[in-house]
């Protein structure tokens, strides 16, 4: 037929995916929290980061997205791991550390030294490049 | 946002216990044909809506619609009969309906004109959805069967209240986190019900109309967006300064983009200088060999096309549109009647004002920016959120952004730990103070040095220069280079004694070199004064030397014939007077191209030859060159910038003498934009401690604004003071340049324009003019001042309002989990006593505290 190459292996198939949190994103608009969607599902994910989903929508979403451990909270595991592959784990340890330390003192406000979605939507909703990168134009 | 969720939750229950009821009430609906029957019905619905509240009227129209669907697949011809009677009643929800309408045969056009209407109404809400139901959808006018007379005002305003909720509930869909097929159906349904009941209160008009905005607004958005996109695409450069910016921080992107804003008014300041000065005279003024001054001296005819000779901008070079001294002085040229003269003075005289406004534009500009967008509130939460670019999908942009947030993060920190940083406050103030001292001894002798040295050569010239050694001759350059390589660093060793944030250090390091290249500019100019003076000595001579050389001329044709006509001289054979002011644009433009030349081979040898070096030795030397001595060199972003408005400078003063230098600057900006990000991407590595920019750039300005003020002295000196040449350039002739404007006053406008200008130049009125300025100044400074401060009151404000809140939701919250403990325990002990009353307390408590978690929710808000 053509020389276009159908069928990718795995490390083909890696060098398109650049997001970081790829596993996460799937994983939260799934079902059974597997990674496998439904059409409706996948309508959802594209929905919820196109351009047009309002800001309140995406900050739900997002907080899944972050929520590695699916606790409904972003506790210090979560960020560590969020900043790991965000950084591509090129910072020391001690940098991860003050990262995290510095980001919960900054966005918990009752004090229990984990981020609850009150306090991620209440400094999420200030971001001011939030909308800008958290979408998908498909 | 976390209500909404509560909402949705309470939203659930009631539903359960409507299922039947809805049901009973869709069939009948479905079934019935007579009017009266749907607007009863309607009539309880509505009710039923108002009980429930809006929040009710979704779930039954989720069930509503889901029964719809199911029935329509069945009866398609009475489903469209009574979907259209339905709508008008009802007006569902739009999707709803959408689904219904996919299902049905036929399309309305009456129910697809209401619903355009709602959809004006409902801006966000399912575009691509209307488009389908516009596909879908059948209309069909004459099943329009609104019965506004047959409702009452009640039941009317009660029906307006259904449709106004269901309108909320479709513009708020989207917001809300249902799965998609629940956001479907409930869509369907409420549009189903707005259609049906919006054309039933009348609002039929203008639907065609209302279609048309709405596509006309889809349209031009995409077209705005598009139009960015465009306007961003066409930023020269964009993508290497962001994969530099990526790798080297923000300090090193941001010379690279002040290269490029000084190639932006380069490019300008060149469109002024070709259009409007050389192309004139290049297409309308005499052509070259017309006049004495147009071409090349007998004498040095065999040698101007060496390129040795044009190198040094001699030959063909220096007689040409290139220089000064080729303009004729015609009051007019070409059939246009072009004034050249005036045309000349003005365009030096506007780069001049062009380039101050646009320096101080950009001032302004960053001193607004710095103030407004420096919230730092939640700077790494928003780092570590929202610093990933969900939309790249190249591996190498990947990299870059990987890069770039690591680089962030990383200036972050440091900008972070230089916050704690808590040193003995007077040893730091003993030891920055002894640096200064350190730094003017520096400079002093530098200073010192650079006239001791100049004094020696003026000496020397005086001598005659063959009796000296070739040091002697070049002393003043040698020097000035040397001083050049070597004070910077020694103020780099210096600066390590100050402990500054390095931002702060760079510009301490800036501001000093620039305080050492100032000495540079004073030799500069003392030397080309001294020449300016020889020439014009020179010119008393060679005028007199003309007048005799004439005078023979003319003796000679007498003799023959006292009639003939003067004898034609071929014009390179004529006596030239002595043209100091294309002297100086040569020296300008020899000093830029040798600057460049410089500039380039240090590049090439002293980051590319280096790194190579310490790349290929490395396999076979005794210690790591990687890590040790040379290593490779960093970016020296203080040394590029500062080269970067001298040079600048150099071009501002020289343009009015040399009308090709903008030309030049800009083709050597190009150069050293391609060669410099190559260079730095291939022979630099980032600095160990990657500081953030000020964003603002303003060091760089305030610098360069220095520059423009003391390089445009001269040039005005030399227009205001010394009279022009009598044999070259434009204003020969004259005895003052600024005179072609007297000229122009008196020949080219009205007579009563040059009075009235005299009278404006009368001091006694520029005087109390120049007085009113000073006073508007000072009072524009005192009342921005006032602003700043109570700016600065404000934040400090805000900064107190978000701590006391923070601190009232750590008490709510604490309060919150002890009433929560208390209600367990009493519930615990009800338990024991009372296993009915068990229930209530619990209900009691949770509904207690769900009214402090609103409270607190509300109180943050």
């Amino acid at each position: 037929m053509g020389n276009k190459q159908t069928i990718f292996t795995d490390e083909q198939l890696d060098a398109y995916q650049e997001n970081p949190f790829r596993n996460r994103i799937v994983e939260s608009f799934s079902e059974d929290g597997m990674g496998n969607l439904s059409f409706n599902e996948f309508v959802d994910m594209f929905s919820v980061l196109s351009e047009m989903a309002p800001r309140e929508l995406k900050a739900i979403y997002a907080f899944k997205i972050y929520d590695f451990n699916v606790d409904n909270y972003l506790c210090k595991e979560d960020l560590e791991k969020t900043l790991n592959k965000l950084t591509k784990e090129e910072l020391t340890p001690e940098e991860v550390e003050l990262v995290c330390e510095k980001t919960i003192e900054e966005a918990d406000l009752d004090g229990d030294h984990k981020l609850s979605f009150a306090d991620f939507e209440n400094m999420i909703s200030r971001a001011p490049d939030f909308l800008s990168t958290f979408h998908i134009r498909i | 946002m976390v209500e909404k969720f509560f909402q949705d939750h309470e939203r659930k229950m009631p539903r359960d216990s409507l299922i039947t009821s809805e049901n009973d009430k869709r069939s009948k609906r479905k079934r019935a044909k007579s009017k009266q029957e749907t607007s009863r019905r309607e009539n309880n619905e509505e009710e039923e809506a108002q009980l429930t509240g809006g929040k009710g009227t979704k779930a039954r129209k989720d069930i509503r619609n889901e029964k719809t669907r199911r029935m329509e697949k069945e009866e398609v011809r009475e489903v469209d009969e009574n979907i259209d009677e339905g709508k008008k009643k009802q007006g569902s929800t739009k999707k709803g309906e959408k689904k219904e309408d996919g299902g049905k045969q036929l399309v309305k056009e009456k129910a697809r004109d209401i619903k355009k209407k709602k959809h004006k109404k409902a801006e966000t809400s399912s575009e691509p959805e209307t488009s389908e139901e516009d596909d879908d959808e059948e209309e069909d006018n004459d099943k329009d069967v609104v019965r506004p007379e047959c409702l009452s005002p009640e039941e009317l305003e009660k029906l307006k209240e259904a449709v106004d909720e269901r309108k909320k509930l479709i513009q708020s869909l989207r917001g809300k986190p249902w799965p998609m097929k629940k956001k479907l159906v409930t869509l369907r349904e409420s549009q189903e019900f707005v259609e049906k009941y919006e054309g039933a209160l009348g609002k039929g008009k203008g639907r065609k109309l209302y279609a048309y905005k709405v596509l006309m607004t889809k349209k031009w958005m995409k077209f705005q967006r598009d139009f960015e996109n465009f306007k961003t695409a066409c930023i020269p450069w964009e993508m290497k300064i962001k994969e530099i910016e990526s790798h080297f921080g923000s300090s090193v992107a941001s010379y690279f983009i002040f290269l490029r804003w000084m190639y932006g008014i380069n490019m300008i300041l060149f469109g002024l200088t070709f259009g409007l000065v050389m192309v004139p005279e290049a297409l309308m003024g005499r052509p070259y060999g017309s006049m004495p001054r147009k071409t090349v001296p007998r004498a040095e005819e065999a040698s101007a096309m060496d390129f040795a000779v044009l190198w040094d901008f001699g030959g063909y070079a220096q007689y040409s549109v290139l220089f000064y001294g080729y303009y004729n002085n015609q009051r007019t040229v070409g059939w246009l009647k072009f004034r050249m003269p005036l045309s000349y003075f003005l365009v030096g005289v506007g780069t001049v004002a062009y380039s101050y406004m646009v320096v101080i534009r950009t001032m302004a500009r960053n001193a607004n920016e710095s103030g407004v967008g420096d919230d730092n509130s939640f700077n790494f939460s928003w780092k570590m959120f929202t610093s990933w670019d969900y939309l790249i999908g190249n591996a190498e942009t990947a990299d870059n952004k990987f890069a770039s947030i690591t680089t962030s993060f990383k200036e972050a920190i440091l900008e972070e730990q230089e916050n704690h940083k808590d040193d003995n406050i007077h040893l730091t103030r003993f030891l920055r103070v002894l640096a200064n001292f350190l730094v003017l001894c520096c400079l002093a002798g530098s200073g010192y040095l650079i006239y001791f040295v100049v004094r020696r050569s003026q000496k020397f010239a005086l001598d005659g220069l063959e009796n000296h050694t070739w040091w002697e001759r070049n002393e003043v350059n040698m020097v000035m280079s040397l001083l050049g390589m070597f004070c910077p660093m020694l103020f780099d060793v210096i600066s390590t004694l100050e402990n500054y944030h390095p931002r702060v250090a760079l510009q301490w390091q800036l501001g000093r070199i620039f305080a050492l290249f100032l000495g540079n500019l004073y030799t500069f100019i003392i030397a080309l004064m001294d020449e300016i003076n020889l020439k014009r000595k020179e010119e008393k001579v060679v005028k007199f030397n003309i007048t005799m050389w004439e005078a023979s001329l003319y003796n000679g044709t007498v003799l023959e014939n006292s009639t003939a006509p003067p004898v034609t001289i071929h014009p390179a054979d004529v006596p030239r007077g002595p043209c100091w002011e294309t002297m100086v644009g040569q020296e300008f433009v020899r000093l830029i191209i040798s600057d460049t030349m410089t500039t380039y081979i240090t590049l090439l040898i002293g980051d590319f030859l280096r790194a190579v070096l310490v790349r290929f030795l490395n396999y076979c030397w005794c210690w790591d060159l990687e890590a040790g001595f040379p290593s490779y060199s960093e970016f020296d972003v203080s040394g590029n910038v500062l080269g970067l408005i001298f040079n600048q400078g150099m071009i501002w003063m020289g343009s009015f003498y040399a009308p090709c230098l903008p030309a030049l600057n800009v083709i050597r900006l190009h150069v050293s934009m391609y060669l410099q990000c190559w260079a730095v991407m291939c022979c630099n590595v980032p600095q160990e401690r990657v500081f953030k920019a000020s964003g603002s750039n303003n060091f760089y300005m305030a610098m360069l604004l220095v520059i423009l003020f003391l390089s445009t002295l001269p040039a005005i000196y030399t227009i205001v003071s010394i009279p022009p040449s009598f044999d070259c350039g434009p204003f020969s002739g004259k005895n003052r340049m600024f005179d072609v404007i007297h000229e122009t006053l008196e020949s080219d406008f009205p007579p009563w324009f040059s009075k009235v200008f005299s009278y404006a130049s009368n001091p006694g009125l520029v005087l109390p003019f120049i007085l009113l300025m000073v006073l508007a100044i000072y009072y524009l400074q005192s009342t921005s001042k006032s602003y700043r401060e109570a700016n600065v009151e404000l934040k400090k404000k805000l900064q107190m309002q978000n701590e006391e809140n923070k601190r009232k939701n750590k008490r709510a919250a604490l309060k919150a989990q002890m009433d929560l403990e208390e209600a367990r325990k009493t519930a615990q002990e009800q338990q024991r006593n009372n296993n009915a009353s068990v229930q209530d307390q619990e209900v009691y408590c949770v509904s207690e505290l769900s009214d402090s978690w609103m409270k607190m929710r509300l109180s943050r808000k």
